[in-house]
C-alpha cells in the first residue's frame, strides 16, 4: 500500500482481511462483508433506503409536518392533491393528508416493530422445539399450530381483539396471535433436515444439552428462511392491521392509521380518489419495500451465499 | 485394562417385520494404545458399531465397555471426555455458520475447560493449521483443512480414544495421505486408542495394526495387519477382499512404474 493512498485504504483492508486478528475483528469484518454483499444489490438498497427514509419521517413527524394531523378546517375538505396547503389534498373533515401519512408512519412502524418482536419468535421457539424433540411433544405442538392455521385469520384475531378490547396494541397482539403459525412450519421443516445431520451429532458428542443445541446451533440456521418470510408478510401484517382498523377493532379514529385512513377514503372514492389512493400508495411502497430488503437479508445472512 | 471391549454386541433398527439387524453378535477388544481398523464393504454395520458406542443408536445389546466400564443406555460427560469422534464426510460435520474459533471454544467450554483462548491456537498448531484459520467459516477452507478442524474439536476434551469414521474417505488422495499422517503422529505423541472404520484397505494398513473384517452385520475374521500383508487369510470372504484390492494396487503400481519410465 503505497503512502498517497487515503487513511480509509488501511481500514478497509483490515476489515477485508482473510486472517482477523481477534474475535472483535472477524465480527467487525464479518459485519462489513455482509454489508458489501447487501450493499451490491441495488434493489436490496432501494427498500432499505425506503424504510430509512420512513424512519426518518416517523422520528421527525413533529417538524416535518405541515399541519397538525387532526386539526379539521371543514372549509378546506377534500381538496384535491396540489392545491395550496395541502400538497396531498385534504380528507373528508379538511384534515392534511401529508401530515396524516406522516404521523400514520409512526403506528406503521410500531405495528411492524410489535409484530415482528412476537410472532416469528413464538414460531421459532414452538417449530424447533417440535422439530428437535420429535415424539410426542412434536405431535401435541404441530397439532396446536394446525388448529390455529384452520382459522381464517381475520377472524381469529377479530375473536381475540373482542376478548381482550379494542386498540392498536390489542389488535397488534391478535395479529402476531395468528401469525406464528407458518413460522412454526417453516422452523419446524428446518429444524427436521438439520437435526440429525453430522455437525449436530458432534454437539451432542460434546455432551451439549438438547437447549444450548436448538438455540445455538439450530436456531441460526433457522432465522434466514424465517426472516425473509417475515419481510415477505409484513405487507399482509399491515393490511390486516388496517382491516380491523376498518371493523373498528383496531387504531380508533382520529388515529392517522394507513389502514383506517383507506377505509374513512371509501365514501368518496368515486369523486375524491386521493383519500384513499394516498395511504394506499403509503403501504405499497412500504410493503414493496420490506419485500426488496427481505430478498437482499437472505443473502447476507447466509455466509456461504455472501462469500459468492 | 481394554481400551474398548465389545462382546455379543447386536444392533437393530425398527421392529416387527421391519427389523432391520444391522450388527449381529459382534466382539472384538482393542489395547488401551491399539489401533484397530473395521473394515467392511458399505452397509456391512461398521458405522452402526461405532455410532452405538457413542449412544447415537438407542436399540442394542449385548456388552460394551470403554476403559474398564461398562455402557449403559445414556452416556454421561465424563464419556464424551474420554471418547471422541471423527467423521466422514468434514462437509457435513461441521456447523456452517460457526467460524473454526467458535466450534473449538464452544467444545472446550462444553468440556468445562479454562484458558480458552490458549487452548485454541494450540489445538489448530497441534492439527497443523495456522492462526489465520481461526476465525474462518468452514466455507471458507478446504476438505483437508475442515477435517483437520473437525480433529481439533474431537481433541479439545484430551480424550483417550478416537473414533475415526471412515475419516479420509470424502477427500481427495494427496489430502487423504496428509490426514492419515497427521492422525498416525497424534496417536504417537498422545498415545490414544484408535477405532477406525474404513473399506479403503491400505488406509487400514497405514493406520491400524488390527483389523476385524465385517460382511452383513457379522464379523468374519480377526486378523493383524502382518496377516493382512501377508493375505493370510482364512474365510474365503477376506481373502476374496484382499485380493480384489490387491489387483487394485498392482495396477496403481504398473501405471505409476509405467509414468516413471515415460519421465
Amino acid at each position: 500500500m503505497s503512502v498517497s493512498d487515503p487513511p480509509n485504504q488501511g481500514l478497509r483492508a483490515w476489515l477485508l482481511t482473510d486472517a482477523p486478528s481477534s474475535r472483535r475483528h472477524a465480527r467487525l469484518a464479518a459485519w462489513y462483508q455482509g454489508w458489501l454483499s447487501f450493499r451490491a444489490n441495488p434493489m436490496t438498497m432501494i427498500g432499505f433506503a425506503i424504510l430509512l427514509f420512513l424512519v426518518f419521517i416517523a422520528a421527525f413527524a413533529p417538524w416535518l409536518a405541515p399541519h397538525d394531523p387532526f386539526a379539521q378546517d371543514l372549509a378546506a375538505r377534500l381538496q384535491p392533491p396540489g392545491s395550496e396547503n395541502y400538497i396531498l389534498g385534504s380528507d373528508g373533515l379538511g384534515r392534511d393528508i401529508l401530515s396524516r401519512l406522516m404521523y400514520g408512519s409512526r403506528i406503521t412502524l410500531y405495528i411492524v416493530t410489535l409484530v415482528v418482536i412476537i410472532a416469528p419468535v413464538a414460531g421459532l421457539l414452538v417449530g424447533t422445539v417440535a422439530g428437535y424433540a420429535g415424539g410426542w411433544a412434536d405431535v401435541v405442538l404441530m397439532r396446536i399450530t394446525d388448529i390455529f392455521l384452520a382459522f381464517p385469520r381475520l377472524v381469529l384475531a377479530l375473536a381475540f381483539v373482542a376478548a381482550l378490547g379494542a386498540g392498536i396494541e390489542n389488535a397488534v397482539l391478535a395479529i402476531s396471535l395468528t401469525a406464528w403459525p407458518p413460522y412454526a412450519r417453516i422452523a419446524r421443516a428446518e429444524t427436521l433436515t438439520f437435526r440429525n445431520s453430522d455437525f449436530i451429532h458432534a454437539v451432542r458428542l460434546q455432551g451439549a444439552g438438547a437447549l444450548r443445541i436448538i438455540t445455538r446451533h439450530i436456531w441460526p440456521l433457522c432465522v434466514s428462511s424465517l426472516v425473509v418470510r417475515v419481510t415477505l408478510d409484513m405487507a399482509g401484517i399491515i393490511l390486516a392491521a388496517a382491516g380491523l382498523g376498518f371493523l373498528g377493532l383496531g387504531a380508533q379514529p382520529p388515529t392517522p392509521e394507513w389502514g383506517a385512513m383507506i377505509s374513512e377514503g371509501r365514501r368518496f372514492i368515486l369523486d375524491h380518489w386521493w383519500v384513499a389512493t394516498m395511504p394506499g400508495l403509503a403501504i405499497f411502497t412500504v410493503s414493496l419495500a420490506f419485500n426488496l430488503l427481505g430478498d437482499g437479508l437472505r443473502d447476507v445472512l447466509d455466509p456461504k451465499e455472501g462469500s459468492n | 485394562m481394554s481400551g474398548i471391549l465389545i462382546e455379543n454386541l447386536n444392533v437393530w433398527f425398527g421392529e416387527g417385520h421391519e427389523r432391520v439387524d444391522a450388527v449381529k453378535r459382534a466382539s472384538f477388544e482393542v489395547p488401551e494404545g491399539g489401533s484397530f481398523g473395521l473394515v467392511g464393504e458399505s452397509g456391512s454395520g461398521k458405522s452402526t458399531i461405532l455410532r452405538a458406542l457413542t449412544g447415537m443408536v438407542p436399540s442394542w445389546n449385548g456388552r460394551m465397555e470403554i476403559l474398564g466400564k461398562e455402557l449403559g443406555a445414556k452416556r454421561d460427560r465424563s464419556f464424551y471426555r474420554k471418547v471422541q469422534m471423527v467423521f466422514q464426510d468434514p462437509y457435513a460435520s461441521l456447523h456452517p455458520r460457526h467460524s473454526v474459533d467458535r466450534v473449538l471454544s464452544e467444545t472446550l467450554q462444553l468440556h468445562g475447560f479454562g484458558d480458552i483462548d490458549r487452548r485454541v491456537s494450540k489445538l489448530l498448531e497441534d492439527v497443523g493449521l495456522g492462526p489465520e484459520f481461526r476465525f474462518r467459516y468452514p466455507h471458507q477452507v478446504s476438505g483437508g483443512q475442515r477435517q483437520r478442524v473437525a480433529i481439533a474439536r474431537a481433541l479439545a476434551s484430551e480424550p483417550s480414544i478416537l473414533l475415526l469414521d471412515e475419516p479420509t474417505s470424502a477427500l481427495d488422495v494427496s489430502v487423504q495421505a496428509e490426514i492419515l499422517n497427521l492422525l498416525t503422529d497424534l496417536r504417537r505423541e498422545r498415545n490414544l486408542t484408535y477405532l477406525m472404520v474404513t473399506h479403503d484397505l491400505a488406509v487400514v494398513s497405514h493406520v491400524c495394526t488390527e483389523i476385524a473384517v465385517m460382511q452383513l452385520g457379522e464379523i468374519v475374521e480377526l486378523l493383524n495387519v502382518d496377516d493382512m500383508r501377508n493375505l493370510r487369510a482364512s474365510h474365503p470372504y477376506t481373502s476374496h477382499l484382499l485380493r480384489s484390492s490387491l489387483g487394485r494396487r498392482s495396477e496403481s503400481t504398473e501405471a505409476e512404474s509405467v509414468s516413471t519410465e515415460a519421465g
